[in-house]
This record gives C-alpha cells, sequence and structure tokens, in this order.
C-alpha cells in the first residue's frame, strides 16, 4: 500500500513538473503551427534546443536573466525564419522534412566539438552555470515547503520557484494564444489550415500569415525550451526527436486547435506515465513479472507504449481529449 | 452532366405546348419558344450591363476582336507544361458590365488560362491587365484585392469553419487580420458587426442565412458553390471569375445559379465563367470566347458562335463526318486535300 501511495504522489508529482510545463509550452507553439494553421512542423525539438542554448549560453557570457529570455526567443524567430521563407511557398510536407532534419542538425551541431567552447559539446551545459540569475530573482524566502503530499525547496533546480516560473508562462502563453486565435487573424489561420488556395483566393497573402504562425509557434517552443532547462542541464542529445514526437503525442491527446488542449494534453501524459514507469518498475522489483520484465527493459516498454499510444489516438480519436466531434465529421483531407 | 440534364429539363417543359414546331427545329436553331423564354430572363435591368450589351452588339466577331470598354486585356498568353503548349492565347478582351464565357472541349486549356489570369499559376510568357492595371506576375492574393476574385471548379468550402466564419473571413481590409491588432478586440469590433450584417445580407440572397451557424464541412455540393459565390461578393469585387460554377450541381440548383450569375451584371459587376457545357452558356452570356488545344478560335455572341465552323470543329473534331470506312480515303488526292485542311486549321 505504502508502495502504491508513493506511485501515486509520483504521478501526481508530474502533473505539476515543470518539464511538463516545458512541454505544455512547446505544445502551445506547435498548436498553432499544426492545430490552427495546419503547418507540419516535426522539429519543435530544435526549436526548444535553440532556446535552451540561446538562454544558457547568453547567460553564462553575462545576460541579465530576461535578456537572456530575449536572446532565446530571437533564437526561435531566426530559425522559423530561416525554415519558413524557402518552404512556406512550397507543399506542406516539405516543411515537415525540412524541420526534422533541421533539428537534427542543431543537435549536431550543438554536440560537435566544433562550437565546444559554447555549447559544451556533446556534454551539453551544467545547470549551475546558467541557473544563478534565475534563482536570484525568486521572492521566496529560504527553505522548505510542503503542500499535500508534494514537498520541495523553496529556491532551486528542483523548487516550487520553478515551478511558479514555468506556469506562469505556460499561463501567459494560454492567455495570449486565447486572444490572438479568437480574432479575425486565427480565423484566416484556420482558413488557411482548411484550404489555402480558398483563402488565397480571397485576397489574404497566405505566405505571410504562415510566416507569422510559424514564427509565433517556434518563439512558444523555444521559451518551452527554456522551462525544460532551468531545472535541469542542457544536454543536445536529450532534445531530439524523441522529444519532438512527444510534443506532437501531448498535442494529439488533449487535442490540436484547442486552448487548453496542449496543457491537459501534457498533464494527463506525463502523469501516466510516471505512473506506468513507476508501477511497472515495482512490479518488476516485488513480484514475480520480474523475471518476465526486468527493471532494466522498462525505460523501453514505457516508450513503446508511447508509440502505441500516440497510433490508437490518431486512429481512433484523433480530436484529442478536448477535441470536438462533430469538427471531424467531414471528410479532412 | 448535370448542366446537361438541366437543359432537357428546361426544354422538356417548355416546349411541350408546341412539340410539333421543336421537331421542326430539330437540327438545333436556336429561335424557339424556350429560347424566347431564355432571352427574356437574360435581358439586362441595370444600366451598366444594358449598355455593356449595346456595346457588344456593336463588336465584330472575330477572334481577339477589340472591346468598346475592355476591362480585362491579355496579351500573348503562354503556357507550357514540358513539351505541351496548354494556353496559348494571342489576344483577348472582355467587356466590363457583361458576362463573358469562356468555353472549349475538356483539356482546352480554359482553366489553366484562368489560373493564369487569377496568379494562380505562372505563364512562360504574357502580359495582361485589369482595369488598366498590369497583373503580370502578381500573386492570387494581389489580384483578389485589385477587384478580381475567382472561385474554383472543385469547391472549396472551409469545411472547419462555420457558414458565416467563411463569409467573414472573405471581408477585406479587416484590421483584426493584422497580428498586432489581433488581441485588441476593441480594434475590430466595429468592422466585425458591419461584416456581419453584410454577410448575412448576403447568404439570405443565396438561402443560406438559416445555415450561418452550421460547419461548412456539412453542406451539399450545390450550397457549397452558393457558398463560394457568396463569399467572393464578400470581398466586393468589381470582376468575379467563376470556374465551371455549374459543374456537379443538379439540375434545380443550376437554374438558381444562372439566376444568381445574372444578378451579379445586373449589380454591375462583370462576370468571367468556364463551362465546358456549350448550351448550359447560351442563355446567360453575353458574349462568348472559344478556346480548343490553348488557342482562342472564335469569340461572339452566343447565338452566332456556336454556328462557327471552328467551334464545331473543336467540339467535334473536324473531319467528324468524314466515314473512315470510306473507300475515297484510300485516294492519295482527297487524303492530301484533308492534310491540307488540317494544316490550315
Amino acid at each position: 500500500m505504502d508502495e502504491f501511495l508513493r506511485i501515486l504522489t509520483q504521478s501526481l508529482a508530474e502533473l505539476i513538473a515543470p518539464t511538463t510545463a516545458a512541454y505544455a509550452l512547446a505544445a502551445i507553439g506547435l498548436n498553432l503551427h499544426f492545430g490552427y494553421t495546419g503547418l507540419l512542423n516535426m522539429g519543435q525539438a530544435g526549436f526548444m534546443l535553440l532556446g535552451a542554448y540561446g538562454f544558457g549560453i547568453s547567460t553564462i557570457a553575462g545576460a541579465p536573466f530576461f535578456v537572456a529570455l530575449l536572446v532565446a526567443m530571437a533564437a526561435g524567430l531566426l530559425f522559423a525564419l530561416l525554415l519558413g521563407i524557402p518552404t512556406l511557398q512550397l507543399r506542406g510536407d516539405y516543411l515537415a522534412i525540412v524541420t526534422i532534419s533541421a533539428a537534427e542538425i542543431i543537435r549536431w551541431i550543438g554536440r560537435s566539438t566544433w562550437l565546444q567552447e559554447w555549447t559544451g559539446g556533446a556534454s551539453g551545459l551544467q545547470g549551475r552555470d546558467y541557473k544563478g540569475t534565475f534563482q536570484d530573482l525568486s521572492p521566496l524566502p529560504d527553505g522548505r515547503t510542503t503542500i499535500g503530499p508534494l514537498e520541495y525547496i523553496n529556491t532551486g533546480s528542483d523548487s516550487w520557484w520553478t515551478r511558479i516560473f514555468a506556469w506562469g508562462v505556460v499561463a501567459l502563453a494560454l492567455l495570449f494564444v486565447w486572444l490572438i486565435t479568437r480574432s479575425p487573424w486565427g480565423r484566416v489561420l484556420k482558413g488557411i489550415r482548411e484550404d489555402e488556395d480558398a483563402v488565397r483566393a480571397l485576397g489574404k497573402n497566405v505566405y505571410s500569415y504562415k510566416l507569422q504562425s510559424l514564427v509565433l509557434g517556434g518563439v512558444l517552443g523555444s521559451l518551452g525550451g527554456v522551462l525544460y532547462v532551468l531545472p535541469i542541464t542542457i544536454a543536445p542529445d536529450a532534445m531530439s526527436r524523441t522529444m519532438t514526437f512527444f510534443v506532437w503525442t501531448v498535442l494529439l491527446l488533449g487535442g490540436a486547435a484547442t486552448v487548453f488542449g496542449p496543457v491537459l494534453g501534457a498533464m494527463v501524459f506525463f502523469g501516466a506515465y510516471m505512473f506506468m514507469r513507476t508501477g511497472m518498475r515495482a512490479l518488476s522489483e516485488n513480484t514475480g513479472v520480474g523475471e518476465i520484465v526486468s527493471t532494466t527493459n522498462v525505460e523501453q516498454i514505457g516508450g513503446m507504449l508511447v508509440g502505441i499510444t500516440l497510433m490508437l489516438l490518431v486512429i481512433f480519436r484523433p480530436q484529442g481529449i478536448l477535441g470536438n466531434k462533430k469538427e471531424l465529421a467531414f471528410n479532412v483531407r | 452532366m448535370s448542366a446537361d440534364m438541366s437543359e432537357e429539363t428546361t426544354a422538356g417543359q417548355a416546349d411541350q405546348p408546341d412539340q410539333p414546331e421543336q421537331a421542326a427545329h430539330a437540327a438545333g436553331q436556336p429561335e424557339s419558344v424556350v429560347d424566347a423564354a431564355a432571352a427574356a430572363a437574360v435581358a439586362p435591368t441595370s444600366a451598366v450591363a444594358a449598355e455593356a450589351r449595346d456595346d457588344l452588339a456593336q463588336v465584330e466577331p472575330v477572334v481577339g476582336a477589340p472591346k468598346p470598354d475592355a476591362i480585362l486585356v491579355a496579351d500573348d498568353v503562354v503556357r507550357r507544361f514540358g513539351g505541351m503548349t496548354a494556353v496559348d492565347v494571342d489576344h483577348l478582351e472582355v467587356q466590363r458590365g457583361a458576362i463573358t464565357a469562356l468555353i472549349g472541349p475538356n483539356g482546352a486549356g480554359k482553366t489553366t488560362f484562368f489560373n493564369l489570369l487569377t496568379g494562380f499559376d505562372t505563364p512562360q510568357s504574357g502580359r495582361w491587365s485589369f482595369e488598366g492595371n498590369s497583373l503580370a506576375g502578381k500573386s492570387g492574393a494581389r489580384v483578389a484585392q485589385a477587384g478580381m476574385v475567382r472561385t474554383f471548379q472543385l469547391t472549396k468550402a472551409l469545411s472547419r469553419l462555420t457558414v458565416l466564419q467563411n463569409m467573414l473571413l472573405a471581408s477585406p481590409k479587416n484590421p483584426g487580420e493584422r497580428f498586432w491588432l489581433s488581441w485588441l478586440p476593441f480594434t475590430w469590433r466595429a468592422h466585425e458587426k458591419a461584416a456581419t450584417e453584410k454577410a448575412m445580407e448576403i447568404l439570405a440572397r443565396f438561402k443560406l442565412d438559416t445555415k450561418a451557424a452550421d460547419f461548412a464541412g456539412s453542406l451539399s455540393g450545390g450550397q457549397r458553390k452558393l457558398l463560394e459565390m457568396a463569399r467572393a461578393l464578400m470581398t466586393d469585387p468589381t470582376m468575379i471569375m467563376l470556374d465551371e460554377p455549374m459543374a456537379g450541381v443538379n439540375p434545380a440548383l443550376v437554374q438558381s445559379l444562372l439566376g444568381h450569375v445574372q444578378a451579379l451584371r445586373d449589380e454591375g459587376m462583370t462576370v468571367l465563367f468556364v463551362e465546358h457545357d456549350m448550351h448550359a452558356v447560351r442563355h446567360i452570356s453575353d458574349w462568348v470566347v472559344v478556346m480548343a488545344e490553348g488557342r482562342i478560335v472564335a469569340e461572339g455572341p452566343p447565338t452566332t458562335v456556336m454556328q462557327d465552323q471552328a467551334v464545331v470543329d473543336a467540339y467535334l473534331g473536324a473531319h467528324h463526318d468524314t466515314d473512315l470506312g470510306d473507300d475515297a480515303l484510300l485516294d492519295p488526292e482527297i487524303l492530301a486535300r484533308l492534310e491540307a485542311e488540317e494544316e490550315k486549321r
């Protein structure tokens, strides 16, 4: 029973973990791309990694916190322009191909010895080198705080301050996305998602709208990357394709083209993912299951189950948890 | 196909009283009761349209004929796909305030020409201007902003937007469509309200007002055609380009669609529409341009253009009445004559 409570507590903690917030924010950005505009961005992890590098490197170079945050956003913006300007005039699938490879290029450049002086190569940047400015901003007193079953230090890597800041940013992003997608501007994006030629025939500059969407979603992605590395380290290999697919799973689980979908998706996904892994580990340690599934296999099986979940989701509930079933009643290409 | 059916339905209903007379005109000469009725229905009601019609009556029906008040002028427009020349138009003028039909058999290059004019495709060479301003090299969006708005052969209703949202999307110069104003509702609410009123008026005209809150994806094929036309009207166009508006629409709706097309002209808009069925265009167009194999082979008023030899050739093939089983074809002299005819064509 104690064991079960521990698993539940760990899963509950995952609901409000800073990494969950980071994924939620990246999924909010991807939602602008895919959910509202229909852009297939398969490289959200690239935006996140660039944001993390932008933040980490500029902080180490001596920039104050908010300047470093701006650098992270600028990195996302430039990356979006670089990818979008040549590809957004082509058919949708080209963006997918270009983004997935561009994200890999960023990661390989990051882990190469060429820029090791700034990026730290394959081992990345240590958290203690860039977290100082962020933790200095904390208004919380020293010590630890316990709320219900959750206990963390007030200020530090895995702290209440990190959580408050991360979810605060997510809340602001939600407000921002809600405001812009209910406007006529958001309506043009949805029109482009349905049929960009029709929107073009009505006198709208489709290319410009797609670029705006790609930039906004990319900037949100790079901020997500900053949130992701605040409690840990900047390690390029931790932010690769798997991360992109997790962001997609989060978005599709919560429901694309809904405002709260990405947040709900992130919470459900990481809560369930943690429950599944800790549960499996406990089972294999304490019961006969261990003879078939050893604890070392738990991570791999977990990843496999995520893939299966994504497939089942797309086949049986493509609108996600919050999506409108009616909207999908039509033959959507 | 449906356009054909409608034609038959109309003809069938109207000519029952004078069946014998109709039989006498079986060869397809127009002057029947049906056409008289149709002609009465087309008579333009607005001053602009009436003037356009009078103007067109003066125009000599030859290919590339200059029009008294041309809104759209195209010169030397060539579009090749690899070795195939899809469009090769030397000169075309479209009269302001009239309904011009662009007809031709399948594969004549009508839609390609249409795409070129509206900025949805790029020609190898060519110039064309709309209201005196060159549109060559302009994007589809810029063409639409200039006042030339098109619809599509395969209807493009925005399925997961409601009918009203489809309409509002078309409203031009909406301040809320600029990103930096989008999050401040007070900057665009007034425009949105005016646009909604206008949209509901237009929807009522197309009998879609009861569907305003439904997703466009739930409309029938014919209703989508209507919605697309209504949406084009939201942009306040000076010229409206319809790509096969009658394709895939049931006969009952064709009648009302044609009525709407005429109403556009009577409001002073210029209409250019593509159609491959000759008969469907006869009643409503003021001028007919015929394309075949990428070139314009004839133009003129609908009543006379159909008798043009080039048009008959285009639709039926130049030697449709030559009996291929005829032994005369074995005669080298006759073959040479046929070949010479083919050359000349």
